[in-house]
């Protein structure tokens, strides 16, 4: 029974709305109509590119599983070892914090700071799931204009980064 | 919107035929994988519209016009990258809100130095990082993604 209602719970947001929305047009609380103005236009903008959106999600989960590449990335640090941090971060998904599990998983196959830094900042901002969000909403130009200006930059963060932790003793730490 | 819309549903059909004449196993496995993650979503993302509605029911433009929009110049620009470093909103919730906070009139450079600090700069979640990379370490990846942020916003803003 406990079990049942912590599941409803997740619905209690949905079901306030729904009814307070219903109650607003019975007794024309205008603010309440305008509210679901707004939502109606978000809904149908939702409904009409998410479900598209996973379905290349999980063929590209299918098709580019991140174990991989993984496998492939080591002490390579050139512009290969570059690209492979690149591209396995943009195979992934979720936030930041989730990202340091595998920063250490980079440090203990003896991947370079610089490299960790570059893998930091592509996951936070280069996810191929989360462009896909972007686009949807914001459009190509924005989401190309940023990450074509982003990359550069989280390069150079990670150069930056190599050099300040230059003679110091750098570590991941697993926790 | 419609466009973006059309062009992702179509782009979409021909990746999953491709896919499917590939390897029709790996397809359905995928296109099981996608529904899941969907599932997952939907919930929450409703949650979200609600409450970005209420907001925008609330908040009146011109409020978002002085102090994101164009005009708004270092005030704006400071006030993005601190409530992007300072929140800690999931990307895929936060596009919804950049995208009501541009039709309403931010500018694009306060708008993608939010989404960058809020991608890249994490006050906190700062303690676990720091567990991870040591203080100092993590100290100064935040200090220099929160520089990096404002200079891609300043950019970005400067080409569209």
């Amino acid at each position: 029974m406990k079990e049942i209602l912590a599941k409803q719970r997740r619905y209690v947001w949905l079901a306030v709305y729904l009814i307070v929305t219903i109650a607003s047009f019975a007794v024309g609380f205008n603010p309440g109509k305008e509210v679901f103005g707004n939502f109606t236009k978000f809904f149908i903008e939702m409904i009409s590119f998410i479900p598209v959106l996973f379905v290349i999600v999980g063929l590209f989960d299918v098709w580019f599983p991140k174990e991989k590449v993984e496998r492939h990335i080591g002490q390579d640090s050139g512009i290969k070892g570059i690209f492979l941090v690149i591209l396995l971060a943009m195979l992934q998904a979720g936030p930041l914090y989730g990202a340091f599990p595998v920063a250490y998983i980079l440090y203990k196959k003896g991947a370079s700071s610089k490299n960790i830094f570059i893998y930091l900042g592509a996951f936070s901002s280069l996810k191929i799931p989360m462009l896909g969000f972007e686009i949807g909403y914001l459009g190509v130009k924005f989401t190309l204009a940023r990450t074509l200006v982003s990359l550069p930059l989280f390069i150079a963060v990670g150069y930056l980064m190599e050099q300040y932790l230059k003679g110091k003793d750098f570590k991941v730490n697993q926790i | 919107m419609a466009n973006n819309a059309l062009v992702f549903i179509s782009i979409t059909i021909v990746l999953t035929l491709v896919s499917f004449a590939l390897d029709r196993q790996k397809t359905i496995l995928g296109l099981r994988k996608g529904l899941k993650m969907f599932q997952n979503i939907a919930l929450p993302f409703l949650n979200i519209l609600i409450l970005v509605s209420l907001t925008l029911y609330l908040v009146p433009p011109s409020l978002i016009v002085k102090y994101l929009g164009v005009e708004s110049g270092y005030w704006g620009l400071a006030i993005a990258a601190l409530v992007g470093s300072v929140t800690l909103i999931p990307a895929f919730i936060s596009y919804p809100i950049a995208a009501v906070l541009i039709k309403q009139g931010a500018s694009y450079t306060t708008v993608a130095t939010f989404m960058t600090t809020l991608m890249m700069v994490g006050i906190v979640t700062f303690p676990l990082e720091a567990k991870y990379l040591g203080k100092k370490v993590a100290a100064m990846r935040n200090i220099l993604n929160f520089i990096t942020a404002i200079i891609i916003g300043l950019v970005v803003g400067a080409f569209l």
